[in-house]
């Protein structure tokens, strides 16, 4: 059993061998704080960025290179904005319906998958893998040149049969991770108990299945909340969501609004993820 | 089903079981008795799992019936047969509490729930687990884990109790004591055990009867005793404790004893009821245990290597220029060195109706 | 352990389970997919539609050195990026591998959460920092290490930090799954073997970890490859990758055929690399063993 990497330490066994570890020298540990603060200003780069929107959602000057005084105006204005209010409704309406359609349809192919062998399964493999390294870009031109030859209305719909289109992948993923885990020898245990194969599946499988399934329920939501290449492409007028409203607010020239609302949505997702990784973890216990 | 009815607890007919290309399952046959404790004993890959699972319905038979009390199973599912698997790695539900677990397989026959928790706590008590209920699998060591697999088991009263190799993941200590546990616990229950190890020591030690395993086939049934004592084949013989193998050419016949020639340097006495032709090459078994030391015997040997094993000595000698014998000797002598040391020669004596002939 | 169906009953809850998304793939990817290839050889109307005519023209055109330009340079800027991510993250990981069991997963969660906010957000919020008056401009006038400000957004180089920021973390995770998983008893056995700390990095940690290191430059170089968000809103127009070249062809330049083939190549081109770096990272670990 692989125990983890440490290098000048070894953790896991606590005080009594870390005292057996001859102490490091002093370039050793002197290379250890610069590591160290390198891992800090990583950090920090990841967060600076966010932090800043943040900050400037309550400047109230208008530029974004000065600081001129704290302010909730810009959020007070963002309840009055009509446009940005009709695009969150959008958003969440396409949010919500992709991740349910997409988290059924995902977890049922993953239970079949995983479950039996067939002729066709990497083919199948490779289908479910397509669409999560194809570019944003490919995916959306392909979706929308696909729309307008059938003569499909660009609306909520298609965003939404686009972001179906590519969650059922990252779903699929996530679900077959965790069916893979569980052990096949379960089901038959139960079978030997007298269930037969629906009530196995629903009573045993599933439960342990459930985790997998809300983690990547949470993945397919953040990612369709965020989404902007595919949106865009495929939505019509009428049908904008928020990332593609804050788009075109940040082309036409930054108002602190952009700020309020972004840094709303940085919140929302940042709430969404660790709730997704815990469940994902809550899973792994068994 | 009292014991000592002696009706058939399960019949295997011509069972087969393919897998592809590879036969698993050779076309065996086999009856078990009600009530009785019966191991399929044989190495990894004998077919002695598969076995198992074709009695389970895990595994549908590629050929061959399956009785249970003389009613055929044909394809019926695991879920609608009335016998009952421990698994080798428990397979205990792990989002259930060991309550749900044993309780399980009730819930799914639509038992009233009152039966259920009465039962559910009788199950736990005769396992020694009552106070753990609420706790999950994952919670408990290996040995506890193993005990509620059990329970989950029996507590459904099958007819056919099935077990493969519960107590393969279990510490030395831990599985000589589950094993006369196990052996109590079915003679208090009653229900027929059928039992898959590869340990031929558990077997002997558990079993009523055993049935040797190797490649698909069924080598031999019987007794604890009468494995031992009487191996049919060389892979039984082999398989089944020690032996020594001495190799050679009939030399003489005289009833229901004949001389064995090895190597043109010793004549063995042994005991043999098949018929046999002079010049016939034949395998003589003796077990080691069988062999005395003395200053004078049948034949003589010189002592190679002395192993110390704290109750036995074992003794390896030469008899021939190619052929080694292993003797044990018990260490009844207090002191702790063996009687005979490293060059001496010695005496081997044996009765000659231990000492068995083998053909195949 | 995964079975054949055996029973009817089994047959159809294979299918059952596996056709809503087989449909969904099938209808609204491969089919699109189809359709954007077809387009590509097909020749462009004169108010923007579709003329039936098969045509290798749009191929050709690409061949153009302006166009080639604009693919090779999409290549360099997304080399560029994944090897900067390779450098910074890889040693991010090993340091995040080599914390404390107990706070390593807050470490990992805390590197996620920026990870998963909108990509757009992060991204403009680099305006503010890379602009003419921007943040660090404003600090370095300020200290006095520069006299006139930087110009850095609107460039390449805007591109490049772009890119890193968005993607760094894809490189990062897979590493320290890698490093993670390392066996240290390995490491033991190299100590032991005479080897001192660089060398054991260099000779045991390093062969490795190299799968994580194949899958986060995948993971890093795809997306930056095809990236659109990122020189739309960093590089001005100046900065054009094949990203913005497509987008252009389904928005003002209205030549859809053009755009079905810049992104058919585009999708050839990630594969074909994608396939190479594969098969060239087996050779070197098989010619090792």
């Amino acid at each position: 059993m692989a125990t983890p990497l440490t290098d000048h330490t070894i953790y896991q066994k606590g005080a009594q061998v870390y005292q057996n570890q001859p102490k490091p020298g002093l370039w050793a540990r002197i290379a250890q704080v610069f590591f160290s603060l390198y891992a800090l200003s990583f950090y920090f780069f990841l967060y600076a960025p966010i932090v800043l929107v943040v900050i400037f959602s309550f400047n109230v000057s208008r530029f974004p290179n000065n600081w001129a005084g704290f302010t909730l105006d810009w959020y007070v204005k963002l309840f009055g904005d009509y446009a940005i209010g009709f695009a969150l409704k959008n958003t969440l309406i396409v949010s919500i319906s992709s991740t349910i359609i997409s988290t059924i349809f995902g977890t049922m192919i993953s239970v079949g998958i995983e479950r039996y062998r067939f002729r066709g399964k990497a083919p199948l493999d490779a289908l479910l893998f397509l669409p999560i390294i194809i570019p944003d870009i490919a995916m959306a031109i392909m979706l929308l040149a696909f729309f307008v030859l059938v003569k499909m209305e660009l609306g909520l719909s298609t965003i939404i049969i686009s972001h179906v289109a590519f969650n059922i992948a990252f779903v699929a993923v996530i679900v077959r991770a965790r069916m893979a885990s569980i052990d096949p020898g379960l089901e038959e245990a139960a079978s030997d108990l007298y269930a037969n194969e629906w009530r196995a599946f629903w009573r045993v499988t599933f439960p342990l299945l459930l985790p997998g399934i809300l983690a990547g329920a949470l993945f397919a939501f953040t990612l369709s909340l965020d989404d902007y290449v595919i949106t865009f492409f495929t939505s019509g007028p009428g049908s904008t969501t928020l990332p593609v409203r804050i788009y075109s607010m940040v082309k036409r020239g930054i108002t602190p609004e952009i700020n309020a609302v972004s840094s709303l949505l940085l919140l929302a997702s940042m709430f969404l993820v660790p709730l997704s990784l815990w469940l994902q973890r809550k899973g792994d216990d068994t | 089903m009292s014991p000592g009815n002696n009706s058939d607890a399960i019949k295997l007919v011509n069972l087969t079981k393919h897998f592809g290309e590879v036969v698993a399952v050779n076309s065996i046959n086999l009856t078990i008795e009600d009530g009785e404790f019966f191991s399929l004993l044989g190495p990894s890959g004998c077919g002695k799992t598969t076995t198992l699972r074709l009695i389970a319905g895990l595994e549908i038979a590629t050929a061959g019936e399956v009785y249970l009390h003389n009613r055929p199973l044909g394809q019926t599912p695991p879920f609608k047969r009335p016998v009952n698997t421990v698994f080798q790695n428990y397979a205990l539900f792990p989002h259930l509490t060991v309550e749900r677990n044993v309780a399980f397989g009730m819930e799914m026959q639509g038992v009233e729930k009152q039966e259920i928790k009465t039962r559910v706590a009788e199950a736990l008590d005769m396992v020694q687990l009552g106070e753990m209920g609420k706790r999950k699998p994952k919670q408990l060591s290996g040995g506890q884990q193993q005990r509620i697999a059990l329970a989950r088991a029996l507590v459904n009263r099958p007819e056919v109790l099935l077990l493969d190799e519960p107590l393969g993941a279990l510490d030395l200590k831990l599985r000589k004591a589950m094993q006369l546990e196990l052996k109590q616990l079915q003679e208090e229950v009653g229900i027929t055990f059928i039992y898959v190890t590869h340990d031929q020591e558990e077997a002997l030690t558990m079993s009523d009867r055993i049935a040797v395993m190797n490649y698909g086939d069924v080598l031999q049934v019987g007794s604890p005793g009468e494995i031992y004592e009487h191996p049919k084949t060389r892979f039984v013989a082999d398989f089944i404790g020690e032996t020594n193998f001495l190799n050679g050419l009939v030399a003489e016949i005289e009833g229901n004893q004949i001389l064995v020639n090895i190597d043109d340097q010793v004549l063995i006495k042994a005991q043999c009821t098949a018929p046999v032709t002079p010049g016939q090459p034949v395998s003589v078994v003796i077990r080691p245990e069988k062999l005395q030391l003395g200053s004078e015997g049948l034949i003589d040997g010189i002592v190679k290597e002395t192993i110390y094993i704290g109750t036995d000595t074992r003794y390896i000698l030469q008899i021939t220029d190619s052929t080694l014998v292993t003797v044990r000797e018990q260490n009844i002598n207090p002191d702790y060195v063996g009687v005979f040391h490293v060059g001496d020669r010695v005496g081997l004596n044996w009765n000659p109706a231990q000492a068995l002939v083998l053909t195949e | 352990m995964a079975t054949e169906p055996k029973t009817r009953r089994e047959h159809l809850t294979l299918g059952v389970l596996l056709s809503p998304s087989l449909f969904w793939l099938i209808v609204f990817f491969t089919i699109p997919l189809l359709v954007i290839l077809i387009y590509s050889f097909l020749d462009r109307g004169t108010y923007g539609g579709i003329v039936w005519n098969f045509q290798l023209d749009n191929y050709i055109r690409f061949a153009d050195p302006l166009y080639i330009g604009i693919f090779w340079r999409s290549i360099v800027i997304a080399l560029i990026a994944t090897l900067i991510c390779l450098l910074m993250g890889y040693p991010m990981a090993y340091w995040m591998a080599t914390r404390s069991p107990k706070i390593r997963n807050t470490l990992l969660l805390l590197m996620m959460l920026p990870f998963w906010t909108n990509f757009v957000i992060r991204t403009y919020a680099w305006r503010f920092i890379i602009a003419r008056e921007g943040i660090l401009n404003n600090t370095l006038l300020g200290i006095g290490l520069i006299s006139e400000p930087l110009k850095l957004l609107f460039t390449d180089n805007a591109v490049i930090l772009g890119l890193v920021y968005g993607w760094v973390v894809a490189m990062v995770l897979p590493c320290y799954a890698s490093l993670v998983g390392l066996d240290q008893s390995l490491l033991e056995a190299a100590q032991d073997l005479y080897a001192n700390r660089i060398r054991t990095f260099l000779r045991v940690t390093l062969p490795l970890t190299l799968p994580g290191i194949v899958s986060g430059s995948i993971l890093v170089f795809v997306p930056s490859f095809g990236a659109f968000v990122t020189p739309d809103l960093l590089g001005g127009g100046k900065a054009d990758m094949i990203g913005n070249l497509i987008q252009q062809q389904f928005g003002s330049a209205s030549d859809w055929p053009f755009g079905a083939a810049i992104s058919t190549i585009l999708m050839v081109a990630m594969l074909a690399g994608t396939l190479i770096y594969f098969r060239s990272l087996r050779n070197e670990t098989e010619q090792e063993s």
